[in-house]
């Protein structure tokens, strides 16, 4: 009989993480697009909590220190490292996407500290949601600076000749 | 040369450590002792080679080396020499050797200590550990050798293990310097506590599966690993604690924990390491649930493992991943292969595990150790879901959705909530039969102490009913916690006529075990009045300022009173320090720095914040931004954090509490007297 009690319990702990989960999960779902795919979505998604990457168009940076108004334009870049890797890198395929008028763009607002990491071609990741006007108003900045990224290796020289 | 010297050991190394594992099993098959004693020494000679490895590239690094690649990434000239050492673990290549090193280590001090006594474990320990050696060895070997060096082909600059055809040897003149963001000194020795803590879980694990090899089922294999696991656990505490604190000294985001993968990745063997330690005591009390504890062990050696990689491949995108390699196939492939072997042991061995009793009843210790270890294994799963979410989602909807913080923080609150309900609980329960009546009847008298707590927050200002229920259950646990200690104290004075204060030393230093435990719980509980007042009255303000004038959040006034910037050549390094003058309901207090500083090597800044640290709140102040020219002024971030000092103070105190806990006992005679009756021989336990 006891057995019979605890397998109960366990059965009921059970059930009541896989409810905080589920529940937990629903309420915070942050959805990851790219600017095309969001852009696709259209109105569905306004509202809705999104964590949106793309490409910084360093022109586009405008910065009210007085407000803390921090606002620019973020193009288009594949959401897939695959190709990513495959177009030549990060640093690469964030430059294209940034001199490429074509691709699609997407207005960023964020108020708060203009964070040290932000210039043209960074990529940025953004938390938050877009509104009716089709601005997206970010609570959360995250940035990486391709630079970074690089495989640290020294400067070659310049009369290099191959031993033979 | 001394680098191809130092690879060149790391070969031999990983070669003996493969040899001391395959020796190890065909001398005991074949019943060899010769053999088992060969894969001994293998296992011995290790250590001093890995030694003599890190020796060599300690010397690389302080001596500016920089034609070998990992001393390029991690220093450069105007780094001191003490950081230039400690960028031993600041990479990739460099912290997989100190991995192999510590776990060198660790088994050469089981396999000389305990040879004689444990004959039989010993070579399936020495079989796991070499195995783990090895693997670890080949990741330096194959991939991350921290001895390569540059060269330059047709192809541009790499670095190569042997000089390729036609390259030229490129001998930089600077280093890159070590991410400034690790020059901390809670940074420096975070990796190596957070590494002690993984290296020793390997240990128990390697009894464990000794213990299925050979089929002793008793608990001797947990018994002789008790304390490896204390310290593992100790370790692993304090390296998360270490970086809580690096984060909110470092990071500048005014908060210490942020669920990130990586944070969860070493969160993770730390819930099963103590779930562990909780139920491996009704194994050796009860003899009950000898499974659930191979299973444990073996889910946090996986763990381990798993966290190592996360932190050390790169394939999470977070605070963490200084490095990016191509190694995660290769760690997959160990944890998959180590977790099916130790499973199908497992298995092998399942009907000899079973239990010698059953649990009684719902009310009785067993069952609450069972129940916190449910809870502990509970956090495990959210967390582990939070991390795989994305994936799991994109592999189902294919839409990528991630979940944040707040998810973690909503899940697993009830569940801490519920967990230190049952912390303030067990010390009242008794092992085997109880009932609800005679728990109720324990229970009561320290209840209603804690019942004023609450409503003393609730007059001072803290309404919000989360904290309420959470400052009732630390008041709670810790009264529970007290009162059943002096009750015993008093029991034990009782019965031997002492002073009360000798009882209490005397209980405790006799029983370290329970009241080590305690100690424990009521640090945690300290940690936790620090970590609900964070989390739930964190208030934050920024603005753009001139000189002279302020700004207000809550009972403080910061003003902006000047601001200066510097080069310190020698350090590499310039400074930007403002300085703000503090105002508590408008009366002054003091003067806070706040900085910025800006790395010139490694072309990075660092936001460094002030602090004022009161038991009360902190008061968490970033400069984030300046102007050179003092028109437009400085951009400033302030933090409120209420109560946080108490994480560290609890902190503190876990420290003390898990030394005296784990701390070796001189006299024999001190070991607790074991209740079981099947209880092994005295002096055998460890």
């Amino acid at each position: 009989m006891q057995q019979k009690k605890f397998i109960w319990g366990g059965l009921l702990i059970l059930g009541a993480v896989v409810l905080l989960i589920v529940t937990s999960t629903e309420a915070n779902a942050e959805y990851f697009m790219t600017i095309d795919e969001l852009k696709a979505e259209g109105a569905q998604v306004t509202g809705k909590s999104l964590r949106v990457s793309g490409a910084v168009d360093g022109d586009t940076i405008e910065y009210d220190a007085q407000s803390l108004t921090l606002s620019f334009e973020v193009a288009h870049v594949t959401g897939n490292n695959a190709d990513i890797e495959a177009q030549g890198g990060l640093a690469k395929v964030l430059h294209e996407a940034v001199v490429d008028t074509t691709r699609e763009r997407l207005q960023v607002v964020y108020v708060g500290a203009k964070p040290d990491l932000l210039r043209g071609e960074a990529q940025a990741i953004m938390v938050g949601s877009i509104s009716d006007d089709g601005i997206f108003y970010a609570d959360e900045l995250l940035l990486k600076c391709p630079t970074k990224y690089e495989e640290a290796v020294p400067e070659p020289l310049d009369n290099f000749k191959p031993i033979t | 040369m001394l680098a191809d010297l130092g690879f060149a050991i790391i070969v031999i190394t990983f070669v003996l450590a493969l040899y001391s594992a395959i020796i190890a099993i065909l001398g005991e098959r074949k019943k060899s002792p010769i053999l088992v004693e060969s894969a001994r020494r293998a296992q011995l000679l290790t250590f001093p080679l890995l030694t003599l490895a890190a020796a060599i590239l300690i010397y690389q690094l302080i001596n500016n080396k920089f034609d070998v690649s990992f001393v390029y990434e991690v220093t450069s000239r105007s780094m001191p020499t003490y950081l230039k050492i400690t960028a031993w673990w600041g990479g990739q290549a460099g912290s997989l050797l100190f991995w192999s090193w510590l776990l060198s280590a660790f088994t050469s001090i089981v396999t000389l200590r305990n040879w004689d006594r444990d004959r039989e474990f010993l070579p399936w320990v020495i079989v796991v550990s070499s195995v783990t050696l090895a693997f670890f060895l080949s990741l330096n070997v194959f991939f991350e050798n921290p001895f390569a060096r540059f060269y330059q082909t047709i192809d541009g600059v790499s670095a190569y293990t042997f000089k390729p055809a036609g390259g030229v040897p490129i001998i930089p003149d600077e280093g890159q310097g070590l991410n400034p963001l690790l020059r901390h000194p809670g940074m420096i020795i975070h990796p190596p506590l957070l590494y002690l803590g993984y290296v020793s879980f390997v240990i128990p694990f390697a009894f464990a599966i000794a213990a299925l090899v050979t089929g002793r089922t008793d608990d001797r294999w947990a018994r002789i690993t008790r304390r490896w696991t204390l310290w593992a656990w100790m370790f692993l505490s304090l390296g998360l604690v270490l970086g809580a604190r690096w984060a909110y000294d470092v990071l500048g985001w005014g908060g210490y924990w942020g669920w990130d993968p990586v944070e969860i990745a070493a969160f993770m063997p730390w819930l099963t390491g103590t779930a562990f330690l909780h139920s491996v005591m009704i194994q050796e009390k009860r003899g009950m649930l000898k499974h659930w504890n191979m299973i444990l062990i073996m889910l946090t050696y996986a763990l381990v493992i798993f966290g190592t990689f996360l932190t050390r491949s790169g394939v999470l995108s977070s605070v963490h991943a200084f490095a990016q390699s191509a190694i995660g196939p290769m760690f997959f492939g160990f944890i998959g292969m180590t977790f099916i072997v130790s499973i199908a042991l497992l298995i092998w061995r399942w009907p000899e595990l079973k239990s010698e009793t059953e649990m009684k009843s719902m009310f009785s210790r067993d069952a609450f150790f069972l129940f916190n270890n449910l809870l502990f294994l509970s956090v495990l799963v959210v967390s582990f879901w939070g991390v795989i979410f994305p994936l799991v989602s994109e592999l189902f909807t294919g839409q990528k959705i991630t979940v944040g913080p707040p998810f973690y923080e909503r899940a697993n609150a009830p569940i801490f909530g519920t967990m230190m309900a049952l912390m303030g609980i067990a010390p009242l329960t008794a092992w085997g039969k109880s009932t609800a009546l005679t728990l109720g009847r324990a229970l009561w008298k320290p209840t209603i102490p804690a019942l004023f707590i609450p409503v003393w927050a609730y007059l001072s200002g803290y309404t919000n009913w989360v904290a309420l229920i959470g400052f009732f259950l630390v008041a709670f646990v810790i009264s529970v916690t007290l009162y059943d200690t002096i009750r015993s104290a008093h029991a034990r004075q009782r019965a031997h006529k002492e002073k009360f204060t000798t009882s209490l030393l005397r209980l405790a230093s006799r029983n370290r075990r329970r009241y080590g435990g305690y100690l424990i719980h009521i640090s945690m509980m300290l940690m936790a009045i620090g970590i609900l007042g964070i989390e739930l009255f964190q208030t934050e303000t920024q603005g753009t300022i001139s000189k002279g004038q302020s700004l207000q959040l809550g009972r403080y006034t910061i003003n902006y009173n000047d601001v200066a910037s510097w080069d310190v050549p020698e350090k590499g390094v310039n400074h930007t320090r403002a300085v703000v003058d503090i105002y508590k309901d408008n009366k002054y207090i003091g003067q806070l720095y706040p900085r910025i500083d800006y790395y010139f090597d490694s072309n990075q800044t660092m936001t460094i914040p002030a602090l004022r640290s009161t038991l009360q709140d902190d008061l968490y102040i970033l400069l984030v931004d300046w102007e050179p020219v003092s028109a437009s002024g400085a951009t400033f971030k302030i933090f409120h954090n209420p109560l946080v000092n108490w994480l560290w103070i609890g902190s503190l105190a876990l420290i003390a509490s898990m030394l005296f806990t784990a701390w070796p006992d001189k006299d024999p005679s001190l070991r607790p007297v074991r209740a079981r009756k099947h209880a092994v021989q005295p002096g055998a336990a460890d």
